[in-house]
């Protein structure tokens, strides 16, 4: 049997189709634009025609992120059932790794901290609060700042060996506080080094209030930036695992939530 | 949508003399000096008898319910603050202090319907006492404003850091430090009001709160029934009379009937949510312009009982030897005297549950976990509420202790009475993320 999961985040949707919830099929994702159903039906046909796959030969598809209930009960998607980005988040994780406890997703506009239950449930969860301080879309405003590409932003910080504080809790100000260390001749790299480890103190400090429990794993776009992990790890003290296609942990959950919905039928 | 039992419910029938109730306290105000009354204002948790010995014609504003009030009508509040800001005063300030001191400054006075009367009706003088930081300063400031406005009105204040009586009685000699303020304060009022003081309304008046927030914790107990008879957004509707006029027979005559109803609705099973299948409590104010979140959570089947905050701010409690909380026993008789009447509210008074966690936040976290065991709560949300650091404060020690004792805690930020500190559709995202890992589905939109 074959089931999708759809992420529909704030900047990519991000499609996984499962077979049996054990094989994965394809993954594909796409930039969220102004008509999200449209960026949505674009990526999950992507997806499923890139595997010959039609719709009707999907027996049950379930969305999740900020964008899902866009495509809730709407063709061409007709995701039947909707689910919030943690408990798609913890199911995904504890699939790659089922000896999760921890799950950190930084995203485009959100960071979360969740603790895993024995069966891949949630035990308890943390969502930043309005600021995109702690989220991806800090990075890129910081990038636009130093002049910097966003993929070149981490592996400019790991050059750097300086810990320059930033003290700035809102993305605004913090870009304000980018342009003086600018305007200070501070080298690019000590500012990009400077702004992962905000940001990773930001998420560290909001996981800690739902407590940090071994094995941790990061999922998200984030976790692809190699300047985020070193610093998270240090904040939190604690190895991190990263799985090998992080930005997919929450449709895969999604994907492996439909199939178990078909199952129960 | 998934299926659920439902049980039947029906509108309190109460209901409209609640509103009435309500319409009349703040209109009496108003126009008290057209019948030859005295206006006085203060906080909500002030000793309200004390005045209440100047005569029948004696009419309050409690503060706080004045800023909820406010805050309900978001385009009122809004002026309020920026009138507020514009007079240099920080937004970090509690809310309903600053609706209060908004509503001064726009010289408006807004009544329960949302009726906006011109020219703030100035109190003769104010009687307040010192609950927090804000509570100390709030009527300073008041006092201010009205002079500026060539105004003067007397302000008395009552010091009642005393601590509070979790485990064994307070001393003595701090009973006495507050009825010695109090009896000052007779004192005082006889001068500025060039009024005699009348024992016998003080007497009066005193057992009338006694008996009035005696019952609306009885009232409270019954929603340990399920289904729950009441949901805290109604609550916030009965609990209010309280807070206007705990003091007086009205008061008391209303939680009487209310009480005889809502035993009614036990007796018939007769519930607040239709489809109840999960309960909460959540804890302080409310984000008052956002009450719809109750109405949310009703979707996916979950009451809100009450909360510490609406059962312990009017509501008297106290262990019983087996461990229960339960409604505060009455002291065996009416006082009869000055003295008695005041050692007897004090003593009451500082039995308020909601000014425990001031001095034990452990005290706080354990009255929770005794509502949530006796009323069968499933979760509890907490508002990291921005607008009032007297209530929030130890709030992530006490979601600490909820869940080192085992109860899910869903915590949100937010302002009870500044809407620009309040994210509905974050928080309401959150909430669904929330029930979700509860295991509840939406069962309608």
């Amino acid at each position: 049997m074959i089931t999708a999961g759809v992420d529909v985040g704030a900047k990519y949707a991000k499609v996984v189709l499962v077979e049996n919830g054990k094989n994965v099929l394809t993954r594909a994702n796409g930039i969220v634009e102004f008509d999200v159903w449209k960026s949505a039906t674009e990526v999950f046909e992507k997806a499923s025609l890139g595997v010959g796959l039609k719709r009707e030969q999907i027996a049950q598809v379930v969305a999740t992120g900020m964008g899902r209930k866009i495509i809730h009960n709407k063709p061409p998607i007709n995701a039947v059932e909707i689910v919030p980005e943690v408990i798609a988040d913890a199911k995904g994780t504890y699939h790659l790794i089922p000896t999760v406890k921890t799950v950190i997703d930084v995203g485009a506009e959100e960071g979360r901290g969740v603790k895993v239950s024995e069966n891949g449930g949630v035990r308890d969860f943390v969502i930043n609060e309005r600021c995109a301080a702690g989220a991806g879309t800090f990075i890129e405003t910081m990038a636009r700042a130093l002049e910097v590409a966003v993929e070149d932003m981490g592996p400019l910080a790991l050059k750097s060996t300086k810990a320059i504080p930033m003290n700035a809790q809102c993305c605004v100000f913090a870009e304000s506080e980018v342009v003086t260390l600018i305007h200070s001749k501070v080298q690019k790299e000590d500012i990009a080094k400077a702004i992962h480890d905000a940001m990773a103190s930001r998420i560290a400090s909001m996981v800690l209030r739902v407590g940090v429990e071994r094995d941790v794993v990061l999922i998200g776009g984030v976790a692809r930036n190699p300047g985020f992990l070193p610093p998270l790890r240090k904040e939190l003290n604690t190895e991190i695992v990263v799985p090998e296609y992080p930005e997919y942990a929450g449709a895969l959950g999604a994907a492996l939530l439909a199939l178990e919905m078909e199952e129960q039928k | 949508m998934a299926q659920v039992k439902e049980y039947p419910t029906e509108p309190l029938k109460i209901w409209n003399e609640a509103k009435d109730l309500r319409r009349k306290y703040y209109e009496d105000y108003l126009t008290a000096h057209e019948r030859g009354g005295l206006r006085w204002a203060g906080g909500a948790w002030s000793f309200s008898a004390i005045p209440a010995g100047l005569g029948e014609d004696v009419y309050c504003l409690t503060g706080e319910p004045y800023g909820a009030t406010a805050a309900f009508f978001k385009d009122f509040t809004a002026k309020c603050h920026d009138a507020v800001e514009a007079s240099g005063f920080p937004r970090t300030l509690c809310a309903y202090m600053r609706n209060y001191w908004g509503s001064v400054l726009l010289d408006k006075y807004i009544l329960a319907d949302g009726t906006i009367v011109d020219h703030y009706p100035t109190p003769d003088f104010i009687w307040q006492d010192h609950i927090c930081c804000s509570h100390g300063k709030w009527y300073q400031v008041v006092k201010w404003l009205e002079e500026k406005k060539g105004k003067e009105v007397p302000m008395y204040c009552v010091d009642v850091s005393v601590g509070y009586p979790m485990d064994k009685p307070l001393e003595e000699y701090k009973i006495d430090y507050i009825v010695q303020q109090l009896n000052d304060g007779i004192e005082w009022l006889e001068k500025v009001t060039g009024r005699k003081y009348d024992d016998k309304l003080l007497c009066d008046a005193v057992w009338n709160e006694i008996e009035a927030t005696r019952l609306w914790a009885e009232i409270c107990t019954l929603n340990q029934a399920v289904p729950a008879p009441l949901d805290e957004k109604t609550m916030y509707s009965l609990y209010v009379m309280g807070t206007l006029m705990k003091h007086r027979p009205e008061c008391v005559a209303f939680y009487e009937k209310l009480k005889g109803e809502v035993e009614d609705r036990v007796r018939r099973g007769i519930a607040a949510v239709a489809n109840e299948r999960f309960r909460v409590i959540t804890d302080t104010q409310p984000p008052w312009g956002f009450l719809q979140i109750f109405r949310e959570m009703e979707k996916y089947g979950v009451v809100s009982l009450g909360s510490l905050y609406t059962y312990g701010l009017i509501g008297m409690w106290e262990y019983r030897p087996d461990g229960t909380w339960a409604p505060r026993e009455l002291p065996p008789t009416k006082p009869q005297t000055r003295e008695e009447a005041l050692k007897m509210i004090v003593e009451w008074t500082v039995h308020r549950p909601e000014w425990a966690h001031t001095y034990l936040p452990e005290a706080k976290t354990k009255m929770m976990v005794s509502i949530v065991k006796q009323w069968k709560v499933d979760a509890v949300l907490l508002h990291y509420n921005r607008g009032c650091e007297g209530l929030s404060l130890h709030i992530a020690e006490n979601r600490l202790g909820l869940l080192k004792a085992g109860v899910p805690v869903f915590p949100f930020e937010g302002n009870m009475g500044d809407e620009r500190e309040f994210d509905l559709p974050g928080t309401l995202a959150r909430l669904t993320a929330f029930f979700a890992s509860m295991g509840l589905k939406k069962l309608r939109e």
